[in-house]
Parts: structure tokens; sequence; C-alpha cells
């Protein structure tokens, strides 16, 4: 069990099951979509032989020994004449308590989301070869550690997701994918920059003593391998790592996405088809956080403690300013686009917290607000089937007609408003405790309480508008839920509704990591002042 | 008085075998049209055995670094260096590629009493480059300018129905007479300060600055601008658009590689043989300070991306975009160019040998996809995604390339440029190139955006013979493969840098 590369085979599975789509006939939609429901099932599959052979002890984050189920190879290696063009790249991959509730998410909510894309009909073929690519994408983001093979994935979601939304979106998708292109790429260069200004700035020593510059993400955690006069190296006087940090942050950012990066968001959300609604919502946007935890916050420890007030004040403003743009809304997608910017503010809180609570109720957070937030995705899928608009004032009394849909809605709104027992209110909690627990976050963390309160507002309200009061004559032929319904509705609640009532076996997962990322970040403050001082 | 030595002239042709190879092939394509008058189906044969033996000898030259046609004991008119050999490389298996896009072009189909003309001219444009690139004298490089020039007015102008090819040979030939013209009294003017056109001695010569610094000045500018006409950098473009959209697309295609790439071999050895003072340990060029080149060469680079890149924005013709689009490429190279480092000087070769797959393969899927529906309007790609997937995709893949993303080679190119340029502390050019990237993937993903997000009710088909097959995979492959395994394409440039004497 040892040797078998799963993280290999999690990551590069979808491109053999797009191999296979390209190679079905167009005609045979039903095998297409059964290849690609085989193939996210079985990720689901290898991801629980993840969880069953994962050592809860061992930390990561900056330690290459206690990372797991690793995979290192040399991937490229071009040994200069002197030092000119001299380049190694790894093939290294690994999960730690970071990474690995991620990967689970990831399998989930593409599995679900396979599921969800039964009623595509344009395109079949077309339609899941990319989606299968951008599973390869996204996986292969969440357990790449040398930050070269980091990128490549990053940018490897790009194209496929343009076409997702741009080919089977709504009217105006063409328009809502460029805009989504043209931001991540634009932040993505930035990445890319500050990628090669690391490269130059730190040093890995090979086994038979020679030093190199590196890509691994793991040795420019380590202040011993600062080059003495690399532009990101503490050792030079004249180093640009806070503007670095800033423009990687800012890259990450537009993925969160982070006020005022926000506004490809509700265009994406509102045009994209329902499933990629789900992805996009349930793992994309987690990426720009666990991009900022993986890099950011143990490559730069210093500036992250100097910035954390900063970060925490993005935080308040994209809960309020998320929460109160969404009560403004009158279309159903929007509305749940606006409050993924609201919750994704309680992750960047929670990891200005930089204390344990902080960060775990953070990583719990992307974790719960993937499962939520897809099936708030799927709740509007539904009715959007059946009415075909989204208006939320067009429905009404939709609990008579449909009680059993309604239920999950109740569950799922409970959740994202963060009502005890469901999975929200765990993580908000933990964020709420992190913030208060430190003297930088603390007035931020109270003034995001308002937050929950504006959350239960739009919650509540839109609840009464479409669910509740009298049924709207015009609906009386809508049905309940389907089987394949109940398919992607019945696990994601139970998860939702496990992790509300007992949360330990996910906080375990992560318990481990996050100590490391603490105690890295905090002790890393005497290494970095003594840098300074000289 | 320096006096050539015949045996040494004997010698020295030892040197020149692939070029005279070149030439043979030359007079065989004309003797051939001649002969067999009434079979023209010959001549891309010729051509290409022609080419295949050339390589042959070329592959017999690696490695080697000497100096040819010595003009007294330590410089000669041509050297023979790796440098020379990574350029000649790309200049051959561009005109393979040509000959193999000319097979199938129904626009030079249409000229085909003519044919021995065509395929004439590509050798004489070969020639020119060839010598070029080896040039270590001005007047040499002149001439081959000129021989690359005559060819490639004619050539531009091939179809003689088409008012859109005459026009763009016209425009082509004026602005490329004045601009040689300006060259020719630059050369003149620096024989008339130093008694001298040879390369290697004027760069002896001004490190004793004997020279009145404005005059000096005035003729570098004068052959600088020759040299900017042919790889069509702000402000020597204006001809780029015009020619290249009225062109045929195969000699498009091969302007926007070979002839590029000729002028920016050349002009990298003006400027790394002419100016060096000395090489530092780490491959920075030290250059003797007339002229600050390093800010000269910056700024037209940046002005020339970004206005390739905004220009492009607005085009409608898919062949006037590619236009565009290789201006913005010439300003990425001239960025690597500007950096002065052979770490830089890598990062420009390893571009260019990705740029010539992927836009070659663009032209090519252009040519093809032309000529069926006989146009390159972009409106006109309406559905192409659907009703021809092949091509489509394959466009597709080399247009990403062309922006620069992951996982295709042309990403490659773009990580050692941006490498090279952090390297050098030049981070405010590597922000400004890649917004230009951003920029430039609004009108890459304009042309994807129009094949497969808009559904068309006319179907095209278009029937793909083995050729065409091959020659596509031939592009599209080595487009992906360098994007996810680079190391031999790395390994090549690197052993390429070295430049005679330096």
């Amino acid at each position: 069990m040892n040797n078998f590369p799963i993280l290999t085979f999690l990551t590069f599975l979808p491109i053999l099951g797009m191999v296979i789509v390209l190679m079905l006939p167009k005609k045979q939609e039903l095998s297409i979509k059964i290849t690609t429901l085989l193939i996210t099932g079985i990720q689901i599959i290898l991801s629980i032989f993840l969880l069953m052979g994962y050592n809860f002890s061992a930390g990561g984050i900056n330690d290459p020994s206690s990372f797991q189920f690793v995979e290192k190879f040399r991937w490229i290696d071009i040994t200069g004449f002197a030092w000119i063009g001299k380049i190694k790249i790894d093939y290294f991959l690994g999960v730690d308590g970071l990474s690995t509730p991620l990967v689970l998410l990831t399998a989930i909510v593409v599995f679900i989301a396979t599921i969800s894309s039964w009623s595509i009909d344009k395109s079949v073929k077309g339609y899941f070869a990319m989606f299968l690519l951008l599973d390869t994408g996204m996986m292969g983001t969440f357990v790449a550690l040398d930050f070269f093979l980091f990128y490549i994935f990053w940018e490897l979601m790009l194209l496929p997701m343009y076409f997702l939304i741009g080919i089977w979106g709504g009217p105006r998708r063409e328009y809502a994918a460029i805009k989504f292109f043209l931001y991540t790429l634009f932040g993505s260069i930035f990445i890319l920059l500050v990628m090669i200004g690391l490269y130059f700035s730190s040093m890995e020593t090979l086994a038979d003593g020679t030093r190199v510059f590196t890509f691994n993400m793991l040795e420019m955690m380590n202040p011993a391998n600062y080059t003495a006069n690399g532009i990101l190296s503490p050792l030079n006087p004249n180093n640009l790592r806070l503007i670095a940090y800033i423009a990687l942050f800012a890259g990450f950012a537009i993925k969160i996405p982070m006020f005022p990066f926000h506004t490809w968001l509700p265009d994406a959300h509102v045009e994209a088809p329902t499933a990629i609604s789900v992805i996009l919502a349930g793992v994309l946007l987690k990426m720009g956080t666990y991009g900022i935890l993986r890099v950011c916050y143990p490559v730069f420890p210093e500036i992250t403690y100097q910035l954390a007030w900063w970060i925490a004040l993005f935080g308040m403003i994209n809960i309020i300013y998320g929460a109160l743009t969404a009560m403004a809304q009158k279309d159903f997608k929007k509305l749940i686009a606006y409050s993924s910017v609201s919750h994704m503010g309680f992750v960047l809180l929670g990891m200005a917290g930089l204390n344990t609570i902080g960060i775990s109720g953070a990583i719990l957070q992307m974790f719960n607000h993937g499962t939520i937030t897809a099936m708030l995705f799927l709740i509007v899928g539904v009715i959007y089937d059946r009415a075909h608009i989204r208006d939320l004032d067009a429905f009404g009394g939709l609990g008579k007609q449909m009680p059993i849909y309604t239920g999950f809605v109740t569950v799922a709104f409970f959740a994202a408003i963060g009502l005890p027992g469901l999975s929200g209110f765990i993580s908000e909690a933990l964020v709420f405790l992190g913030g208060f627990g430190s003297d930088t976050t603390r007035i931020f963390a109270v003034i995001s309480t308002l937050g929950i309160l504006l959350g239960a507002t739009y919650m509540l309200w839109t609840m009464q508008r479409v669910y509740l009061g009298s049924l709207n004559e015009k609906w009386k032929e809508l049905k309940d839920l389907t089987a394949r319904e109940y398919f992607m509705l019945v696990p994601l609640t139970v998860i939702v509704i496990f992790l509300g009532v007992y949360p330990s076996p996910m906080l375990d997962l992560m318990n481990a990591s996050v100590n490391a990322m603490v105690k890295f970040i905090t002790d890393a403050q005497g290494v970095y002042s003594a840098f300074n001082s000289f | 008085m320096n006096k050539l030595i015949i045996p040494d002239l004997l010698n020295s042709l030892n040197s020149i075998l692939p070029e005279i190879v070149l030439s043979l092939t030359l007079v065989a394509i004309i003797l051939s049209d001649l002969i067999f008058h009434k079979n023209k189906k010959l001549l891309p044969y010729i051509s290409l055995i022609g080419l295949i033996i050339t390589f042959v000898f070329l592959i017999n030259q690696f490695g080697k670094s000497d100096a040819a046609f010595p003009v007294a004991a330590q410089f000669s008119f041509l050297s023979l260096d790796p440098f020379s050999l990574f350029f000649k490389v790309i200049i051959l298996v561009s005109s393979i590629l040509i000959i193999l896009f000319s097979v199938s072009s129904k626009e030079i189909e249409s000229g085909l009493d003519r044919h021995g003309e065509y395929y004439g001219l590509i050798f004489g444009m070969i020639i020119g480059m060839f010598f070029m690139i080896s040039a270590n004298d001005l007047i040499l490089i002149y001439l081959s300018l000129e021989l690359l020039s005559l060819s490639s007015y004619i050539l531009a102008g091939f179809v003689k129905t088409s008012l859109r090819n005459s026009e763009a040979s016209l425009k082509y030939l004026i602005y490329g007479a004045a601009s040689s013209g300006i060259m020719l009294f630059g050369i003149s003017i620096l024989f008339g300060i130093f008694g001298s056109t040879n390369l290697h001695e004027i760069n002896e010569l001004i490190r004793t600055p004997a020279a009145t610094q404005l005059t000096f000045l005035i003729s570098v500018i004068f052959i600088f601008a020759g040299i900017g006409f042919k790889i069509s950098i702000v402000p020597f473009h204006f001809w780029t658009p015009d020619v290249y959209e009225g062109a045929p697309i195969t000699i498009t295609a091969f302007l926007s590689v070979a002839s590029k790439a000729a002028g920016f071999a050349v002009l990298i050895r003006f400027l790394k043989v002419t100016f060096i003072d000395s090489l530092t340990g780490n491959g920075y060029w030290q250059l003797i300070g007339y002229i600050d080149w390093q800010t000269l060469l910056i700024i037209i680079a940046i002005i020339t991306m970004t206005f390739g890149n905004f220009a492009a924005l607005w085009q409608d013709n898919l062949k006037r975009m590619l236009a565009y689009s290789s201006i913005a490429h010439a300003g990425y190279l001239m960025l690597g160019v500007s950096i002065f480092s052979d770490q830089g000087l890598i990062a420009v070769l390893i571009y260019f040998f990705i740029y010539m797959f992927m836009n070659l393969g663009a032209f090519y899927v252009v040519m093809l996809i032309a000529n069926k529906i006989n146009s390159e309007e972009i409106d006109d790609y309406r559905g192409i995604g659907y009703s021809l997937p092949l091509l489509g995709t394959t466009l597709g893949i080399f247009l990403i390339s062309l922006t620069g993303l992951p996982p295709t080679a042309g990403f490659i190119g773009k990580l050692y440029l941006f490498i090279a340029l952090v390297d050098a502390n030049m981070i405010v050019p590597a922000i400004i190139a890649l917004l230009n990237t951003v920029v430039s993937l609004y009108y890459y993903v304009r042309v994807l955006r129009v094949m497969f997000l808009i559904k068309s009710d006319k179907t095209v088909s278009v029937n793909l013979n083995p050729l065409n097959f091959a020659v596509l995979m031939f592009m599209v492959i080595p487009t992906l493969l360098l994007g996810v395994y680079f190391s031999p394409l790395v390994n090549f440039a690197k052993e390429s840098v070295q430049l005679l004497g330096f």
C-alpha cells in the first residue's frame, strides 16, 4: 500500500478519463457520462484510502519528512556550465493536514457535480472532457509541493473553466467567461513573478552537497536556504519581500475572491451551469485561501505577522460587504454568489488570527463552505431546471408544493446562517474564537459578528420569499425532487449534519498541521528579526 | 591593406558547404524548371532534398567554432559558431515546413506556371539568411540582407492576380528600399570613421575612443534601423501588418519566423561583437559605453510589445492579427536581448525555437481553412470548432501557446524570459511584459470564442490528407511536449550561446 502512488492516481486519473471520453463516439452520451461518473467515483474511493492510511500526528507544512504519500522525482534537470540555464524542477506531491481536507472536498464536490451534469445535452463529449481536465487541475493544485508544478496546475484550470462557462453557460456567458479568464490570469502573473523571485532567493542543498536554486516550496520555507543577495531573501537589505507578499497575496485573493477583486464572481456564477457553479464555489474559491496558507504564510512568516491586521480587515470587509450586497439581490444565484463572498471572509478572518483555533476554523470553514454552498447552488439548480427563472420575487409558497425539497433547503440555509448543530456553526464559532484570541484581530472579529446577523437576515428573507407564504398559482405543476437530485443532496446533508454534531474527525485531521504552522510562524519571528538586525 | 590568401580561401570553402548545397539546389530548381517545364510537381521534391542535404552538412558543423574566409590574421568574414548554427537550424526547419505548406496551398497553386520562380526565390531567401547569420562584416551583412529582401519583395507579390498581393509587395519594396538605404549610409559613415567594416576590428578600434561620438552614434543608429526593419520593431514596423495581410500565407509565415530569426541573429551579433568590452563571470556582457544600449532597447521592446498587443485587439482579419501579434513577440524577444547576458540570450533562443512551431502552426491552420472558405476574417470562423474539430483544437493550442499559458511550450519560452529578467533585476520591464500577456490573452481567446462559443448553421468540411495531418502533428506535438519536458531544448540553447570569439 505504501508504494502505491495514490496522489498521482488521484491527480491524473481524470486525464485518463478525458482520453477515454475523447475516444468514445460523440453519440454515446450515456457511456461518456458513466465514464466520468466512474472516474470521479474512483477518486472518492482513493481519497478514502488516503484517509485510512493517513497519520494524524504528522505535521507537514514546512517539514518534508512529515508529509505523507510523498512522491518525488526529478522532472527537469538541466545542469549548466557555470550557472547559466541551470534549473531543477521536481515532480513533488504530498499531503498534510492542510491539503487533505481539500483533497477530500474536491473528490466529493466533483462527484456530486458529475451527477448534476447529467442534464447537460449540448456537446456532451466536449463538456465532460473539459470537466475532467478541470478536475486534474484542481487536484493537482492541492497536492503539488513544488511551486512550478503548483503553478502549472493552477493555470491548467483556466482554460477548461473558460469553455465550461463560455459554451454551456447562460445568456451572458461569453462576457462572464472572458472576465473570469482575464481576472485570474491577471492574478496569476503576480504569482509567476514572485515564484521566479523566490527561485533566485533560496537554494536547496543536494545529496552531493552542491547548492542549487530551487522551486521546492518546502525548501523556500527554510530560512537557512536563503541566498545572500536574492531579491526576496531577508539577507538582502534591499529585499522586496513586503511587495512580493502583497503581489502574491493579491494573486491568490482574486481567486477567493477578496474585496475589491470579487466582481468576476457574481457574473461567473450567474452564467455558469449549475454543476460548474457548484465546482466554482465548492472548490475553486478555496484555492485562493489554500494558496495563501500553503505559500504566503510559511514562506513569508514575518510579513504575515506584519500584515495580519490587514488580512483581518479585508476579511471583515468581505463578510459585511458580501452580506449587505447579498441582501439587495433579486437573482437567487447572485444572492448565493455574494453569500460566498461573505463566507470566504470568515476564512480570511480566521487565518488572520494566527492561532491554532483561528486557522483550524479557517480550514474547517473552507471545507464547510464547500459543502454548504455546493448544496445551495444545487438547490437553485433544482428550481431553475423546473421554472427556468431564478427571480426571488417570482416564487412563493414552494414549501407546500415541494415539501421534501424545502426540507433540504432548510438544512442548507440554516447551515449557511450558522445554526448550532450544523457544520457552519462550528467553523464560524472557531473563527470568532480565534479572532478574539488575537489582539490584532479582536476588533474585526467583534464587528464581523454583525455578519452573522446580516447572514441570517438575507437567508431567512429569501426563505420567506421563496418557500413560505401562499403558493403562486403559476407553479402548481412543479414536482418534488427526482432520484438524481436525492443522490446529490443527501450525501451533502449528511456531511453537513455530521460535522455539525461531531466535528472532531475533521479537526483531528488538520490539528497537527495547524499546530506545526502556528509554531513555525511564531518561531520564525525570532529568526527573521535576527536577519534584519545585521 | 588586408589581403585574402588563396589557400585560406579554399580551405574556407569547407566551412560553407551548407550554403554551397543551397546554391546548387537553387541552380537545380532553375534547370528543372527550364527542362521539365511541364512538370512542376518535381520542384518541391528537389527543394526538400536540397534542404535535407543541407541539414546533414549543418549537423556536421555541430559544436565547431571556426572563422572562415580570414582577413588578416585575426579577423574573418564569416564565423561558424554554435550561435549561428542554432539560427540556421531554425531557418532550415521552418524552410522545410514552408515548402510543405506550399504544396497544399491553393493560393500558390494558382500561380502554377511560375513555380520555378517561387521555389527559386525561397532558396534565395534562405541563402541570404544563412550568410546574414554568420556574417562578421558589415558589407556581407548588407549584401545578404539585400538578397533576402529582394527575394521576399517578389514573393510577397507572388499571386499576380491578387491586388492585395501586389499592394503588399509594393509597400514592402518601398519601406525596404528606404531602410536598407539608411543602413548602407550608416555603414559608409562607419567605414569612414574606422576604415574597416569588420565587426571584430571595429570592436578593437572603439576601445580607444578616437571616434567623434556624434557621427559614430548616428552611423550605428542607421545600421540599427536597417536591422530593426527586418525584425519589425517599433518604429520600423509600419510595413508589417500590410505585408503580412497581403502576402500569400506561406510567405507571411516564412517572413514572420525565418526572416525575423535572421534579423535577430544579426542584431545580436552586431551588438555583442561590436560593442562588447568583456564578459563578467556570471554571463553578463559589459558593453563599451558610447550608447546606453540597455535603456534604449528596453524602451523599444516595451513600446513594441505594447503597441503590437493593443493594435491586435482591434483586428478582424486573422492574418493581420497574427501580424500584430508577431510585432508583440518581437518586443518580448527584444526584451530578452536587452538583458545583455548569456542568460537572456538563452531565453531568446528558447523563445525563438518555440515561437517557430507555434507561429507556423497557427498560420498553417489558417491556410488550410482559407483554402476552403477563402477568407481569413475572424467572423467567418464561426462554429469552426464544431465543424472542424481537429483544426479548431490545434489552432486553439497554438493560440494558447502564443499567449504563454501552461502546459504549452509558449509558457516555457516566457518563463525563461522572465527568469532572465528577474535575475538581472529588471523587475519593472518584467511586470510590463507580463501585463502585456494578459492583454494578448484577450485577442487570442477571441478567436477561440468565435470558433467554439458561437454556433453556426454553415458547416465547413476540410479533407486533410496524410501529409497535412503529419505536418500539423509535427508542429502540435512539440508545442505540447516542450511545455512539460523542455530539458533537451534548454540544453541545445545553452550550448548555442557562444559567439565566435566570446
